[in-house]
């Protein structure tokens, strides 16, 4: 289904990043660079606001990972939830227990999350379709298991999870810690993105879309299809791991619960919603989990008093509501709907 | 950079400005974030949803005898604004829900927030914000330790007052005692042990003579029953969460093992514990308590069993009378009114600690008769004192005087 569903994607991603566009990305960046400067002096945006803002690059550079996997290669996972355990639990025991300063933590965790990718997906290759999305997701259920194993405990601390605290600016700069760390995890994002973009301009990139359109075509062209397939998973793995790193850092808090399955859930429909062949789909994504996901619950409590219905909705009414209406309206996800709906104005 | 830097200097003068022009009027009034002439705001997290959100009836009640509080007139002139979001019993959502009622709502403090894991989660950063952490619904005895902590403070019994409370009952009413204890491996079941150990005296824990311990993911607990039985043990501790304290009560039945039997507050449930146990095997469990069972008819007549029954029946007429969080959260919401009533009109954060920290006799409502709540600057746990009671037939019947861990000097 899903391979279906990327092949119609491919022409439209193609033209979502036309060279000409370019200017426009890089002053979003800026814009969102100086954001501490113009909200946080002037109090439009509080701490608690750009930690929320945080949150969503680090979301999105988590749905980027899969969309890599997902969305170019055409391996399913339900399991990347793990994977950004990973990356959050290598950098708080780090933080921990050796004091590492927070910055060097990130490229460890990013290493570490590449090999543990990069193995399991060597058996994982053998399976395709369902049976992979399966062994994904029973690593995404072990992981928080393992988290609360009592002879991991003296590193992981239980179920108590770990508490870190986040990092002063340095140079006495005039920021809150915040919005210091929020300008970090921009620099990061926009790294990783930078970094996946020109991945996929490549010749690897093509060779991971020929795999993902026809993988016996691709191996026909000359294309290691079981190379690329383990790297890929690899680097998926290393880009929610790096994602759960900086989550850790900016959350100041992990623990086994902060990673159920629930999460990989999460970020494969954040995927899909933003778009899971797409770039600009992952930041779409990335708001999605934080916003939808997170504040579904209080979204439908509010809309009850707001319109004062008689029943009572349970939490996760508006967020079902929103996915079923999203996936009617817009197959592709939310930039593929942008992109259709952009083309077909200029076209009239 | 000059630009802003003008900007700030700006609006940093204007702010000096404005706290001169206020400063008179604030010389008898004093607010830190969360508090006005109006209002006082309160945060709260509890878990609405997800597997423990039986507990939301905690959550629901304080918001409703918070409403009553508001209806009557509010304290000292101001309404409480209850603020009180959905954790789902999950410590990362507790994180950030927490930090949004400190940083965005700017509540003036938080009162009742439940589960020792979320309470854990949030213990460092409340401290380091110096926002109180008030009245926290759990019974861990870190949450006593004004010298690190100065900002947390729990409200029932503690699991290790309770511990050395049966300690104490062991020693003086058991003759020859061979203790044998089961516990959960865990923060919870440590608290227990220590604190039973302290109550027996160094000298007389040899008298334990078998510590069998399980872990929560363990299906059943038999094997610890008959390696305790074996022990020749003839008192047995019961430190186990509600599914084992069943467990460990049938099982004792069946290998007809008869000691007696102490088992924790955590577990003193007719529902969850003694009628899937067997209400038979049951008889003659010694446990601790500290607040009266609005059931139990011999406070059909007591004011405060009353006034709860009439608040109950006007601000939540769908509710299970029969669900303990009622009487528990109408209990704890009581003892925040009296500490914000002894605020008066100094509502700063560390003026709220000090009132918390102030208590000296108060009778908090459906404590039982003689359990007083007392504070102080380094007694950070309000409620220390429990009454024994034993299960006979299907209810509890209080025994003995009220067995308390205060310091006598207090």
């Amino acid at each position: 289904m899903a391979t279906t569903a990327t092949t119609a994607n491919s022409p439209v991603t193609a033209a979502a990043r036309p060279a000409g566009h370019k200017w426009w990305i890089w002053l979003m960046v800026l814009l969102l660079a100086l954001l501490p400067l113009l909200g946080g002096k002037t109090g439009l945006i509080s701490n608690y606001g750009f930690l929320q803002l945080s949150l969503m690059i680090v979301y999105a550079i988590a749905v980027l990972g899969l969309i890599l996997l997902t969305g170019f290669n055409g391996q399913i996972s339900l399991g990347h939830g793990a994977f950004f355990a990973v990356g959050a639990y290598t950098s708080a025991v780090l933080i921990d227990q050796a004091s590492w300063p927070y910055w060097a933590t990130l490229p460890v965790a990013a290493i570490v999350c590449f090999l543990v990718g990069y193995i399991f997906g060597m058996p994982a290759l053998r399976l395709e379709g369902h049976y992979l999305a399966l062994a994904t997701f029973a690593l995404a259920v072990a992981v928080p298991q393992f988290l609360k194993y009592r002879h991991f405990e003296w590193f992981t601390n239980g179920v108590q999870g770990i508490n870190i605290f986040k990092p002063d600016p340095p140079f006495g700069l005039p920021l809150s810690a915040d919005q210091w760390m929020y300008l970090i995890v921009l620099f990061v994002a926009v790294l990783m993105f930078w970094i996946a973009r020109n991945l996929l301009d490549s010749r690897a990139g093509r060779a991971m879309m020929a795999i993902r359109d026809h993988s016996m075509a691709a191996s026909t062209m000359g294309v290691n299809v079981a190379h690329y397939k383990t790297v890929v998973f690899g680097i998926s793995a290393l880009y929610t791991g790096v994602a759960g790193a900086l989550h850790a850092i900016i959350f100041e808090f992990v623990a086994p619960d902060s990673f159920r399955f629930e999460l990989s859930i999460a970020i494969l429909v954040g995927a899909v919603v933003g778009g899971i062949a797409s770039l600009p789909g992952a930041v779409i994504g990335g708001i999605f989990v934080q916003v939808i996901d997170k504040y579904a619950d209080a979204l439908t409590k509010k809309l009850t008093t707001a319109v004062s219905l008689p029943l009572d909705l349970e939490p996760w009414t508006i967020y079902g509501i929103a996915l079923i209406l999203l996936m009617y309206v817009m197959p592709m996800g939310i930039a593929g709907g942008l992109t259709a709906l952009w083309r077909k104005l200029r076209g009239s | 950079m000059t630009f802003l830097d003008r900007r700030t200097l700006l609006a940093g003068s204007g702010a000096i400005a404005l706290a001169l022009a206020l400063s008179p009027a604030s010389a008898q009034k004093k607010y830190d974030e969360g508090a006005t002439d109006t209002e006082i705001k309160i945060g709260n997290t509890n878990p609405y949803s997800g597997n423990a959100s039986a507990y939301g009836n905690i959550g629901k009640t304080i918001d409703a005898f918070f409403k009553k509080v508001n209806d009557d007139g509010g304290i000292n002139g101001r309404k409480i604004n209850f603020i009180s979001y959905d954790d789902g019993y999950s410590p990362p959502k507790a994180v950030e829900m927490v930090r949004k009622l400190v940083e965005e709502d700017k509540v003036l403090f938080l009162f009742n927030t439940l589960g020792t894991p979320s309470n854990t989660a949030i213990h460092k950063y409340m401290n380091q914000k110096k926002v109180p952490q008030l009245f926290v619904a759990t019974g861990a005895s870190k949450w006593g330790n004004p010298k690190e902590f100065h900002w947390t403070m729990g409200w029932q019994p503690d699991y290790a007052t309770e511990g050395a409370i049966y300690a104490k009952h062991i020693l003086s009413n058991v003759k020859d005692p061979k203790i044998g204890i089961l516990m959960q491996n865990d923060d919870y079941g440590k608290d227990y042990l220590n604190g039973f150990k302290q109550g027996l005296g160094k000298d007389n824990e040899k008298l334990i003579v078998e510590l069998a311990t399980y872990e929560v993911t363990d299906p059943t607990v038999d094997s610890q029953m008959i390696q305790l039985k074996n022990s020749g043990a003839n008192v047995f501790f019961n430190i186990t969460t509600p599914k084992f304290a069943a467990q460990a009560i049938k099982k004792a039945a069946e290998i007809g093992w008869k000691p007696v039997h102490y088992l924790n507050n955590v577990s003193s449930s007719f529902g969850a514990v003694f009628k899937p146990a067997g209400i038979e095997a049951s008889q003659g469990i010694i446990l601790a308590l500290y607040r009266k069972d609005p059931a139990d008819p011999q406070w059909a007549n007591s004011p405060d069993i009353a006034a709860w029954k009439a608040f109950m029946a006007k601000y939540m007429p769908q509710a299970d009378l029969r669900d303990d969080s009622h009487n528990y959260g109408y209990s704890v919401a009581n003892t925040m009114v009296e500490v914000l009533k002894n605020c008066g009109d100094n509502l700063t954060r560390e003026n709220v600690m000090k009132q918390a920290a102030s208590l000296k006799g108060y009778e908090a409502p459906m404590l039982l008769p003689g359990i007083k709540i007392n504070t102080s600057s380094t007694d950070y746990y309000p409620i220390q004192a429990v009454r024994l009671a034993r299960v006979n037939g299907e209810s509890f019947e209080l025994f003995g005087e009220v067995q308390s861990n205060e310091n006598p000097s207090q």
